[in-house]
């Protein structure tokens, strides 16, 4: 007998797989909901109280100056949308910058906390809880004060080797100048590159080959446009003016507090991620290229630190994606990032502090993903090498 | 299965509680009990908390007039200290009932923040200070100097201005808050600081050694400086305009602190209008027909609060200037009360 039809536990609406289905549609149903009809009601709100709104701004002059910036602004021509890419870019330096300092510190230290002299590995434990303890503004500040103060005052420059000028302005450099300054840029850009891509990629050729090839790769493409473009750059020094000095490259104090602040206090999370790391590998490996007759510094490149790399890499990625994001406390201190110019006196004089802040977050989200995507590729390429 | 089922839940009781609709900006101050009011509290003269953590100065002496007017108490405002970044969005997103922060009033402020400037309480414009060592008589002769300044300001833009317009170039040093400017331009980052005039000569007390700067005589711009309120509330626009004028009339008509008491049995009809014993005005506010009698106890008149927090009474020590009343040469003037 097989009435089953009559039974409860047979209609549709008692199957466990079509409620789980109704279930999650209306909860989709009501996500969406809610983040339309809030959108809706602020662009309600914003046009009764008559806030300007939408993007038109993009295109309108700034007027007002950066005090940094890596392409091509002036106050008078420039638009609010040169002024983001402005800030977007010294962003984008810092965050390099710091993420490489705080590597290579980083693993400095961290190794360094592993030693088995007492001193060093004692001396890096002190710097690890002391650093990481203290306020990330706190140690900005710090270190912006130190620059400031301990450099002279300008008309009382440090006189550099090669025409620069040390103060308390900045850091002033002879700079190349001419048509062909960019062109070689790029042409050095593409050289990293290349000395990096000869690095990874060859792995199954003898490392004596690629530390070969590295340099060819890396000066060639610069020795090639400095040829091909005839020599294209004069020096232009930097020169004492009656206030400033004018010319040349200039690297800005507030710089130099951002990037040390943020790469000494990374570092201090790294060393630890570092040290996690080596100590995840089972003692044994150690112990078995000892008895291989491996010395201790060849023990450790070849056998603890790319097996330790598979414990450290997904930490470290949060540590750079921290960095990134703790770049924006560069408002403290003056230095002109993304979040300065643009969250800042972009905001303040258009006042549209809904459609800026959603860019600026989006931008953050942006650098933060791919930032994970390139070391999850990485940490991919290290688990696959593992199993040839 | 149940987090999913008990988070939708969730959502669609928090879509109900989204619809909720606003009172009057009067109606939500009396019902709250307190006045919440947007300032500096970095500006010595203008807003800084004493030593015992009493907000005091101009700025801050308009708020107090208004909850006197409100509440009979110049003591019921709960002050919030805004950097000239975050002020405007502490207003529009009603953090604030009214925003008094010598703040400079434009077209596209008036316009496209969602905001009305109420009245000009200080007129004000643009200068510059600078170490006397380095020998500047002038803003002309900066050539080439860097100059700290506070970001989001109308102060950054007329700079830009000011130097373009004269051919000069200029390094421009912007920080969030006036404290982190100041100090920028202390230790020596910056040839030179600047501001409103009105500021100059507070902050120059802020100096590690105020004698060895000087305020150069230029005055490049025009900085009417007055509080805002946000669009869409005209009676509460009214009563924060009018707590000006009120100021105002009453320094006008000597009414003072002092002989507030004396001057309500006067006979003067403007006297007995502005002070409610004739008339209703007060109540055609919003308020009640003493109001002006309850501000003027509690801050004084306009003379009195421009004296005590910025003028001769002060450290500050600014003269009146163009800030005086119509009536003695200055561009101060208020409609009347009838």
């Amino acid at each position: 007998m097989a009435a089953g039809t009559d039974r409860p536990r047979d209609r549709f609406y008692n199957n466990s797989k079509v409620r789980s289905i109704v279930w999650q549609a209306v909860l989709i149903i009501c996500v969406v909901g809610v983040a339309w009809l809030l959108a809706r009601t602020t662009a309600e709100n914003l046009a009764r109280a008559r806030i300007a709104s939408g993007f038109g701004f993009w295109n309108v002059t700034a007027g007002f100056d950066i005090s940094q910036t890596l392409i091509e602004y002036s106050a008078s021509a420039s638009t609010f949308g040169r002024a983001f890419w402005v800030g977007l870019l010294n962003t984008l330096l810092v965050a390099v910058i710091g993420i490489v300092g705080a590597t290579v510190l980083g693993f400095l230290i961290g190794i360094a906390r592993l030693s088995n002299n007492w001193l060093v590995a004692r001396l890096s434990t002190a710097y690890v809880e002391l650093v990481r303890n203290l306020p990330l503004l706190l140690q900005l500040l710090f270190w912006y004060n130190a620059v400031l103060k301990t450099l002279p005052d300008i008309r009382d420059s440090l006189h550099l080797p090669l025409g620069g000028f040390l103060n308390n302005r900045g850091l002033f450099l002879p700079a190349p100048v001419g048509e062909g300054v960019g062109v070689l840029v790029w042409a050095m850009l593409a050289g990293i590159a290349g000395a990096i891509a000869v690095l990874m990629m060859w792995r199954r050729r003898p490392h004596q080959v690629r530390l070969a090839l590295a340099p060819v790769a890396l000066l060639l493409p610069p020795v090639a446009a400095w040829f091909l473009y005839g020599e294209p750059t004069a020096v232009e020094y930097p020169e004492l003016g009656r206030f400033n000095i004018r010319g040349g490259i200039e690297v800005l104090p507030e710089f130099v507090a951002l990037t040390t602040g943020l790469i000494v206090y990374t570092s201090a999370f790294v060393a630890e991620v570092v040290r996690a790391g080596l100590t995840a590998v089972p003692k044994g490996q150690v112990e078995a290229a000892a008895s291989l007759g491996l010395r201790r510094g060849a023990a450790l490149r070849l056998i603890v630190v790319p097996q330790a790399m598979r414990v450290i890499i997904p930490p470290l990625t949060n540590q750079y994606l921290n960095l990134t994001k703790n770049s924006s406390l560069a408002v403290a201190i003056g230095y002109p990032d993304l979040v300065q110019v643009f969250a800042g006196t972009v905001l303040n004089i258009t006042g549209q502090a809904v459609e800026i802040v959603i860019i600026t977050m989006g931008v953050y989200l942006v650098i933060s993903l791919m930032t994970s995507m390139a070391m999850n590729l990485y940490d991919a390429r290290l688990a696959m090498t593992e199993r040839r | 299965m149940n987090i999913v089922r008990s988070l939708s839940l969730g959502i669609a009781a928090a879509t109900a509680l989204v619809v909720t609709a606003s009172a009057g900006t009067l109606d939500d101050v009396k019902a709250r009990g307190m006045l919440n009011c947007g300032s500096s509290g970095q500006l010595p003269g203008f807003s800084l908390p004493d030593a015992q953590g009493i907000w005091m100065g101009f700025d801050v002496d308009y708020c107090r007039a208004v909850a006197a007017a409100i509440f009979n108490d110049p003591t019921k405002v709960k002050f919030v200290a805004l950097s000239s970044k975050d002020r405007f969005t502490a207003l529009q997103s009603g953090d604030i009932d009214v925003l008094s922060r010598n703040t400079t009033w434009t077209s596209s402020r008036d316009t496209q923040l969602g905001l009305n400037f109420t009245a000009i309480n200080y007129f004000d414009g643009q200068g510059f200070i600078v170490r006397k060592s380095i020998k500047v008589n002038s803003a002309l002769e900066l050539n080439d100097a860097a100059v700290c300044v506070q970001q989001g300001t109308t102060t950054e833009l007329n700079l830009t201005d000011y130097f373009r317009a004269n051919k000069m170039r200029v390094k421009v040093v912007a920080f969030a808050t006036l404290d982190e400017s100041l100090k920028a331009y202390d230790t020596g980052r910056c040839d030179s600081y600047t501001t409103d005039a009105s500021q100059l000569y507070s902050v120059r007390l802020k100096l590690a050694k105020p004698d060895d700067h000087v305020v150069l005589p230029e005055i490049i711009s025009k900085e009417p400086l007055g509080p805002l309120v946000r669009h869409g509330d005209d009676q509460w626009f009214d009563i924060i305009k009018w707590v000006h004028f009120a100021l105002v009339n009453a320094e006008e008509f000597n009414i003072t602190k002092a002989n507030v008491d004396e001057q309500v049995k006067s006979d003067n009809p403007e006297i007995k209008r502005l002070l409610g014993t004739e008339g209703n005005y007060g109540e055609q506010l919003g308020l009640t027909k003493d109001w002006v009698v309850r501000i003027v106890k509690g801050v004084g008149n306009y003379g009195e609060v421009f004296d005590r927090n910025l003028g001769q009474g002060s450290p500050l020590k600014i003269a009146r200037g163009i800030n005086a009343l119509w009536t003695k040469g200055g561009l101060q003037y208020a409609p009347p009360v009838r």
